[in-house]
């Protein structure tokens, strides 16, 4: 798989919130405005970015059956992966403590807009979703697993942007009383979800 | 009763029993745990493994939690819980591999979600962290049975008016080539809603269920 392939599909075919339903939770919970929608989702592409490569180097030189091999052939039978949730959940815990003190020393303006929204991503589905389905997919090398990254955060931003947007919108129209709020959004992202599906066809 | 002690189900603990399945559901009004509701509620019976794997995990999670909430500093909360939930969770995986493989392989990576699942950290961090430990194990049972009511509600319309079935069986008759040989509804020329099995309709299905119920519930209603 070459690396445009890889990027283009996980940003619209296999989009983290319409083909997936990852990190739905934060996505109903912050999209009220555009501003913060954003800096959610500039956080979540970063996370993505780091921990998806470090966890595809965890699988395959520490859990995958006959990952530790490089030890020598005594460990070759070894297969570890039933470790790998706690793993890849231990992974970025840590790296989004150390990504919080990184950007808290170094950016300190980034740093207060992103601050609230940079804990709350170690439980963001769609991080942890990221890692497994990297596990899924077989990919060889490091690049093709951040650029696997990289294009799902992508498309988890779009889509917060895009709901962000709507409901912004949405609250100068007139819905009906119990739909407000939480009903709608949940209806248009149904609808938006089939728009997206028309990305499915594509073949590349 | 005629006891001191606050008796087992006194009506504040049958309150956590019960108002997670309507008042405070963690789906329809608490919005969490959204992520895995939506993606394996095409067929009732993935959806029924999932909610027993999730209520399991909170029913743990939180007596765990609630009896080590005192040990725990503060600033590492976070990465504690998830461990206890993560190592949780390897068990259900590990159990589910063991006997039930074909479902296991239907829920892919949603086991592994569970980790993430907010239901779990939500409730974690708003209740076993503040409360004991039956008290805990309560609020783990309502939020569970909470969760698995919207997610059997939502698999049993998207598995009844997508493919006709509820668990697998014909409920509304044998669809064959044609509708001479068929029985059942389909006798009738009744066809079935494929788009229901189609994940865009599970966000509307919900949608449709938050609807239903804050009309009932007006003081759900959002302003």
């Amino acid at each position: 798989m070459d690396y445009i392939n890889i990027f283009v599909k996980s940003i619209f075919i296999d989009n983290m919130v319409f083909a997936y339903f990852l990190g739905m939770c934060s996505y109903l919970a912050v999209s009220k405005t555009v501003n913060t929608a954003v800096g959610l989702g500039a956080a979540v592409i970063f996370v993505l970015v780091v921990t998806v490569p470090v966890n595809f180097l965890m699988d395959t030189y520490l859990l995958r059956p006959g990952a530790l091999s490089w030890l020598g052939e005594e460990y070759a039978s070894i297969d570890l992966s039933f470790l790998s949730f706690i793993m890849f959940i231990a992974v970025i815990a840590s790296m989004v403590q150390l990504v919080e003190m990184i950007v808290e020393r170094f950016a300190p303006a980034l740093y207060g807009a992103l601050g609230i929204f940079l804990p709350l991503i170690a439980v963001n589905c769609a991080i942890l979703g990221g890692s497994l389905f990297m596990q899924q997919k077989d990919f060889s090398n490091v690049g093709e697993s951040a650029v696997y990254g990289l294009g799902s955060g992508i498309g988890w931003f779009l889509a917060i942007l895009a709901i962000a947007a709507i409901r912004e919108k949405i609250a100068y129209s007139n819905v009906p009383a119990p739909l407000k709020g939480l009903g709608i959004t949940f209806i248009i992202t149904g609808l938006m979800a089939i728009g997206f599906m028309s990305f499915s066809g594509i073949k590349l | 009763m005629a006891e001191e002690k606050e008796p087992l189900f006194s009506k504040q603990n049958r309150a956590l029993l019960t108002d997670p399945l309507d008042d405070n559901n963690p789906i329809s009004v608490q919005v969490l745990g959204i992520c895995s509701a939506l993606a394996i509620t095409v067929q009732l019976k993935p959806a029924l493994v999932m909610s027993i794997a999730v209520l399991f995990v909170v029913i743990f999670s939180n007596v765990i939690v609630s009896l080590i909430r005192n040990l725990i500093p503060s600033r590492i909360r976070i990465i504690v819980q998830l461990l206890i939930v993560a190592s949780l969770v390897i068990l259900v995986d590990q159990i589910l591999k063991a006997y039930a493989y074909d479902v296991s392989k239907e829920l892919s990576v949603f086991v592994g979600l569970i980790i993430t699942n907010c239901i779990v950290m939500g409730r974690l961090e708003a209740f076993a962290l503040a409360n004991g430990p039956w008290k805990s194990f309560l609020d783990g049972v309502g939020n569970g049975a909470g969760y698995a009511l919207i997610l059997v509600l939502v698999a049993f319309f998207r598995e009844l008016l997508g493919s006709g079935k509820l668990f697998g069986f014909e409920v509304l008759g044998h669809k064959a080539k044609t509708i001479a040989d068929s029985t059942g509804l389909y006798a009738l020329g009744y066809e079935n809603n494929g788009f229901m099995l189609l994940s865009p309709m599970a966000l509307i299905t919900v949608g449709i269920i938050i609807w239903f119920q804050r009309s009932k519930n007006r003081k759900l209603i959002e302003n």
